[in-house]
């Protein structure tokens, strides 16, 4: 990994590693050593640099809410709003724990996309009356809510 | 007849009604007082004058939000018909402006 100029250039190397870790976070360095056919300290010193430059924000559990017994609504909450408040809105939503994931779009018009999970239907509708309806710039909102998964992953090369 | 609330009086924006179609689908429409719910009455998609009628929505902001116990027990009379479309939403309309008219406040 190189640094120029604040942007961060990874080599084939650095990004082998990467997808190794977001299928797995947990294995040893002597493990993903093995894998790619390098030294553990090799693995180590790269993982090191892309911690410390925040290529690697965090490592976290996938947790499967089914197995205890929970099973929360997800749905995607697509906000129409003024653009001169459409920070703001963002901003708020991103502070409940109700909301995954904020996105900002703009395409023909200013949208704000978050992915929101509450206990049943009832619960994520009465989020949206209480807590998305009611902020200052909302012009209206469409909602889709979940009912089957397919694929999820965090990010990827393969592009 | 109980009569304890102040219906034309604004209420603030976090007690407004908020007019939806389904589930999460706002249609951008509120009404800060009774006045402005009898006027989205008259133009609002009527799925969302179904959708919180039968949900007991409006029963509900009406008794809890306006504190006026008869017009609250007069949509669930309405309710209690199974009432759809520009019948449901002639009977809302004029429901609520006769109370309004009864008491000198149109």
């Amino acid at each position: 990994m190189k640094v120029k100029k604040g942007r961060i250039f990874l080599d084939d190397l650095d990004r082998k590693i990467l997808e190794i870790l977001m299928s797995n976070a947990r294995l040893t360095y002597t493990e993903i050593g093995k894998k790619l056919g390098v030294a553990h300290s090799t693995v180590y010193e790269r993982i090191r640099k892309l911690e410390e430059n925040g290529v690697i924000k965090k490592y976290t559990a996938i947790i499967d809410l089914d197995k205890l017994g929970f099973k929360p609504t997800t749905a995607f909450v697509t906000i129409y709003s003024d653009p001169k408040e459409s920070e703001n809105i963002a901003r708020k939503l991103a502070k409940s724990k109700n909301v995954l994931e904020v996105l900002i779009s703009l395409s023909e018009e200013f949208l704000i996309i978050a992915k929101v999970i509450a206990e049943n239907q009832e619960k994520l509708h009465s989020f949206i009356v209480n807590s998305i309806a009611p902020l200052p710039g909302v012009l209206r909102v469409r909602t889709a809510i979940i009912t089957k998964k397919i694929k999820e992953l965090s990010s990827t090369f393969n592009m | 007849m109980e009569f304890r609330g102040k219906p034309l009086r604004e209420i603030p924006k976090e007690k407004a009604f908020y007019f939806f179609t389904s589930i999460g689908n706002y249609t951008g429409e509120k009404a800060h007082s009774l006045h402005e719910f009898l006027e989205k009455v008259k133009e609002i998609d009527i799925k969302s004058l179904e959708f919180h009628l039968y949900r007991g929505d409006f029963e509900k902001w009406i008794r809890e939000v306006l504190g006026i116990r008869e017009l609250a027990e007069k949509m669930d009379e309405i309710q209690k018909l199974n009432l759809r479309g520009e019948t449901l939403r002639t009977l809302i309309y004029e429901t609520v402006s006769r109370f309004t008219k009864e008491r000198g406040q149109t």
